[in-house]
């Protein structure tokens, strides 16, 4: 069977190229880059062109990069690492952040943290405004994500690091998703912090880094060695580094030209979907978006049985909702951007990537529309919708 | 196909084939449940002939568990005498699919409590006509 994989939001395969350095620094250069001999040594320059690689791609310094085991671990080190330093004071985030981040601020509230969750725009943007109104004379740390990883609505990095900069307060950012895909400068952004991860970007999963701008003391979230500069104890994952320097390698070469290649594709999705399906809300910013997001609510069916409709015909994608215990959670983005839950139910997401080709969004919107009908004639809200009738598509997508 | 699904064969195959979908012109019970707030709504609308199910359809907003405990309930009481439907209860709907998630068993699950909301109804009716 045909298999079209958009998922890469959620990870992306290793590229052949990254795949090839980290075989050889699991089976030949398998030395520990704090030992002395020559075996060491080896391996303690192929983590430092890494850390090259890495600082490049984000205007950074190498030593202002700190590898860790991904980007939930960066984003608890960068929250953690500031807040324990402070001992007290208050967070301003967003309530669209990855769980990573929203989790790590909720377990700081029972420490003792006054956290600021800013609400979103119905795009899920947040206004630099209300993030300047939140600051406070003990206000610690701001944490934005760069892009959003469901809806894909780029953030005001720039105007929201402004504003911090000029307040005197330290911003970290979740550019999970945006590494790779935007062009990050993390001193024209004026941004402190930035987690990123090597498995959305055609990387090894288990590993990502955290940007820590010089001078900014953290304290761990372990102890150990002194490695990582006393930052991140333990013996450095030398194939997965190695891999996360050749995969962002790759994604700065290709950063002049993949990017668009693959809006194309998305746009192609979008306008497909849209002019194909009635009752489709597009969620996200229609234009402030990354290049590789789709996301559409469909009106009057649940998302879970579209994406196993879809499953069945080999495609692969992803819906916001969780079946947690008792109940089927919405997606708390789109609840925050202000869906109706009902509507949130229905939302899947599609993230296309560096493989994907026109004919595979032919593919999908040939299984989609007659999947979405098929749904559609079993659901007793759409037999109830006001009118009755067919209807023409939701929100507009120039909307 | 993905070789290790959550869910059991038996449940795609009535996600996929579901039974008895649609409505019953002019029906002698109706039974909703649910609400879209919680991702499941389940509609159960029954034909009664001499004490028994002679025809039962289904509609259902809802992920996948919804929709095969709906069919396989249908299938489950067609043609019974509302007693036994009645006895029938979410749990052993589950069963008959070859069991389901965990997270699934409570809000996915409501297939028989419609089946009885629709046999209250056609009984709710039936008294004051005598």
């Amino acid at each position: 069977m045909r298999e079209v994989y958009l998922d890469h939001a959620a990870t992306t395969p290793v590229h052949p190229e990254v795949a090839e350095v980290v075989h050889a620094h699991l089976v030949d250069a398998y030395g520990n880059p704090s030992s002395l001999h020559r075996f060491g040594r080896r391996a303690r320059s192929a983590v430092e062109q890494a850390r090259e690689r890495v600082a490049r791609a984000l205007a950074a310094e190498p030593e202002e990069i700190v590898f860790t085991s991904g980007g939930t671990e960066a984003d608890n080190l960068a929250i953690r690492g500031v807040a324990r330093r402070a001992g007290s004071g208050h967070i301003i985030t967003s309530q669209i952040e990855h769980h990573a981040v929203l989790h790590t601020c909720e377990a700081l509230e029972t420490e003792g943290f006054a956290v600021t969750y800013l609400p979103v725009d119905a795009q899920g943007r947040v206004k630099p405004e209300d993030v300047a109104a939140a600051i406070r004379e003990d206000t610690i740390l701001v944490s934005i994500m760069a892009a959003n990883n469901e809806v894909g609505t780029i953030e005001p990095l720039a105007a929201i690091g402004a504003i911090c900069r000029r307040r005197g307060v330290l911003l970290h950012s979740d550019a999970v998703q945006a590494f790779g895909q935007l062009p990050l400068d993390v001193g024209a952004l004026n941004v402190d912090l930035m987690s990123i991860s090597a498995h959305k970007v055609y990387g090894p999963k288990g590993i990502g880094a955290l940007y820590v701008r010089r001078g900014i003391r953290l304290t761990p979230l372990m102890y150990g060695g002194g490695h990582e500069r006393r930052r991140r104890p333990g013996t450095e994952n030398v194939p997965g580094i190695v891999g996360l320097g050749m995969a962002t390698e790759i994604a700065l070469r290709e950063l002049p030209d993949r990017p668009q290649a693959m809006a194309a594709v998305r746009d192609q999705l979008i306008r497909g979907i849209g002019e194909t399906i009635p009752d489709v809300v597009l969620n996200g910013d229609p234009v402030d978006r990354l290049p590789n997001n789709v996301n559409f609510c469909f009106r009057y069916v649940e998302g879970e049985s579209i994406l196993l409709a879809l499953d069945s015909k080999g495609i692969a994608a992803s819906s916001g909702s969780a079946c947690t215990s008792g109940a089927l959670e919405p997606s708390h983005v789109l609840v925050a951007m202000g869906l109706p839950h009902d509507l949130a139910q229905g939302s899947v997401r599609f993230s296309v990537g560096r493989g994907t080709t026109a004919g595979d969004i032919d593919y999908v919107l040939g299984v989609l529309g007659p999947a979405i009908d098929r749904l559609r004639k079993m659901s007793p809200l759409y037999a109830e919708r006001a009118g009755g009738g067919p209807r023409a598509g939701g929100t507009s997508l120039e909307g | 196909m993905v070789e290790a699904s959550a869910y059991t064969d038996k449940v795609m195959e009535h996600f996929f084939n579901p039974r008895n979908v649609g409505e019953i012109e002019d029906p002698d019970g109706v039974g909703r449940v649910g609400n879209p707030v919680c991702g499941d709504v389940m509609k159960m609308e029954i034909k009664v002939k001499d004490g028994r199910i002679a025809d039962i359809k289904f509609m259902t907003f809802g992920c996948g568990a919804a929709i095969a405990t709906s069919s396989i309930v249908t299938e489950m009481v067609k043609g019974k005498t509302l007693e036994e439907a009645m006895a029938v209860d979410n749990r052993q709907v589950a069963s008959a699919l070859g069991g389901l998630p965990p997270a699934k068993l409570h809000c996915s699950n409501l297939a028989a409590d419609a089946l009885h909301k629709a046999i209250e109804d056609y009984r709710s009716r039936a008294k004051p006509a005598g």
